[in-house]
């Protein structure tokens, strides 16, 4: 029995109220009170955060993706080179040479550059209109490979046994190299800003808790007087700024894709043009893939954690 | 002195040789020992300055003695863990002189309060609390939100949320001095309810009226030096 009901029995009182409540009563708001200008404003800065975070994971994955493509396809083309020696028949070595490549398995095709085609490449270093024929200009032919994996170290000793100091084969490791180091570099400074921005995010949230505990000092005043201890004190803090988190966070994350998005199908509708041919160029593909989108949605959901997380910790230790 | 009978019952409260200083100022309370026996109605009074709410913030564990020692419900407070002192304070009901009711929740919120904190569902209490509500005369407002009560609703609001949890130790400072005389007779009549129900009672105030209407033991706070009136 109630205190009420007990105490009106001994004072001989009325009968027991009807005890149900009228339906539109708030029955458990918020402890600490969210809607605050405070609030609005730390779950815009963890949107603007969020958003730079998304931003930077996006091109960092968008760099990963076009890397790998570009790897593949250079990876996919190899080179040899048969320079005319003194005394020798250099069409012959040629032909010698794509028959040792035709020979290598994974190699799919091969094509030989005519010497007026070879002449024509070095064209923009030595202009037209002059006379090439006295000039050693090396000869190429171009390999294309197929899936299965070319033994290309092979291929070169066959190349320089057999025409040794005329042919030499180019698989552009070097190039790969310099490209997947740029590439990784990239991806790195990307993860470095998203990590640097979490923590911006961390940060924000402690002072914007200390400034919410000592706004609400009186709040944790008649919590603790009504019985509730600190880490129950600290999960109603916690769950409001993780609710302002997850506010934040998904605004931002959303700004980020829906700026991906609204790129990638400004890009493909100007693709046609000059302009749209040198930002692919550029970029390559602008497009980050479900990968990146997913990136972008998971750091949303990283900063509301971390906003609750680093809120739980600065109320303990406030509390302490 | 300590009853050496086994099992004999502990005081809710027993203060030794307690002085209380806030920095250092003077002493505010002075060489102050009582003890409160389970069950007792007691009321604590004073000019103003005495050290009424200090006495009171020191039985509620929100300041801890300068020097001498307390102890609550036979628990000596000094280095007492949090989690003790959480249980401690689930045990003592409290109405502030200034209410202290949280803005930005209802009445009913506000009521059920040390239900809530307790972790139990809304639905175990929802009965119980607004039961309680329309017992002190609060039934129609328990949407409203405190800045929109009068101040006698609110002293209502506040003497029902430290009732809710039927604590063993209710502590009210100036219960009365915000209700008209009709209505303050009834909150007494509800606090000796409850003391017959077994909490025990202090009531700090100034109110001879409410002290002359109840033969219980008065404590006197005098410049920071406690005399008991039997």
């Amino acid at each position: 029995m109630s205190i009420a009901a007990k105490a009106r029995a001994r004072a001989g009182g009325a009968p027991p109220p009807d005890p149900s409540l009228p339906g539109n009563l708030r029955r458990n708001a918020p402890l600490v009170p969210t809607d605050t200008a405070a609030g609005r404003s730390l779950a815009a800065v963890i949107a603007i955060l969020t958003f730079l975070a998304g931003l930077c994971a996006g091109a960092a994955e968008m760099v990963a993706t076009n890397a790998t493509q570009w790897q593949t396809s250079v990876a996919q083309e190899v080179t040899i080179q048969v320079r005319p020696g003194p005394g020798r028949n250099v069409d012959a070595d040629v032909a010698k040479a794509e028959e040792l490549a035709k020979a290598e398995p994974g190699v799919a095709q091969t094509r030989v550059f005519s010497k007026g085609e070879s002449e024509r490449l070095l064209e923009p270093w030595l202009g037209t209109g002059l006379d090439l024929s006295d000039l050693p200009v090396p000869r190429l032919i171009a390999l294309r490979m197929s899936g299965d994996r070319a033994d290309l170290g092979r291929l070169r000793t066959r190349l320089t046994e057999a025409l040794p100091g005329v042919a030499s084969l180019d698989d552009h490791a070097l190039w790969l190299q310099r490209l997947s180091t740029a590439a990784s570099a990239f991806v790195g400074v990307g993860i470095g800003m998203v990590v640097l921005v979490l923590v911006a995010t961390g940060l924000a949230v402690t002072f914007a808790t200390r400034g919410a505990m000592a706004g609400n000092r009186e709040v944790v005043e008649v919590l603790h007087f009504v019985g509730a201890g600190d880490d129950y004190i600290a999960r109603a803090f916690q769950s409001r700024f993780f609710g302002l988190g997850l506010r934040g966070g998904g605004i931002g994350a959303a700004c980020a894709i829906l700026a991906f998005a609204v790129a990638g199908l400004v890009t493909r509708a100007t693709q046609s043009g000059a302009a749209g041919q040198e930002i692919e160029a550029l970029f390559g593909t602008f497009e980050i893939g479900l990968r990146g989108y997913a990136s972008i949605a998971l750091i949303g959901v990283i900063a509301s954690l971390v906003t609750g997380a680093v809120s739980r910790l600065t109320v303990r230790r406030y509390l302490a | 002195m300590k009853s050496l009978l086994p099992g004999a019952e502990r005081p809710v409260v027993q203060f030794e040789h307690v002085g209380m200083r806030y920095g250092l100022g003077p002493e505010v309370l002075s060489d102050v020992s009582f003890r409160i026996a389970p069950r007792s109605f007691q009321f604590l009074t004073g000019p103003s300055g005495a050290g009424k709410t200090t006495l009171l913030r020191l039985i509620l564990l929100s300041a801890r003695p300068t020097r001498g020692t307390v102890a609550i419900f036979g628990e000596e407070v000094s280095g007492i863990s949090s989690d003790k002192l959480t249980a401690l304070r689930r045990r003592m009901g409290v109405v502030f002189q200034d209410f202290r009711l949280l803005d930005h929740l209802t009445t009913y919120e506000n009521v059920a309060l040390p239900l809530r904190v307790q972790g139990r569902s809304e639905t175990s209490y929802r009965a119980e609390v607004v039961e309680l509500l329309r017992w002190v005369g609060l039934g129609e407002r328990m949407h409203s939100l405190p800045p929109l009560l009068s101040g006698g609703e609110k002293q209502r609001a506040a003497i029902a949320r430290a009732l809710i949890a039927r604590p063993d130790l209710l502590l009210a400072d100036e219960p009365t001095g915000n209700v008209d005389p009709a209505l303050g007779r009834r909150l007494l009549r509800l606090f000796l309810e409850l003391n017959k129900l077994g909490t025990s009672v202090i009531i700090a105030t100034h109110d001879f009226g409410i002290m002359d209407a109840v033969e219980a033991r008065r404590m006197v706070l005098d410049s920071g030096r406690l005399r008991i009136e039997e």
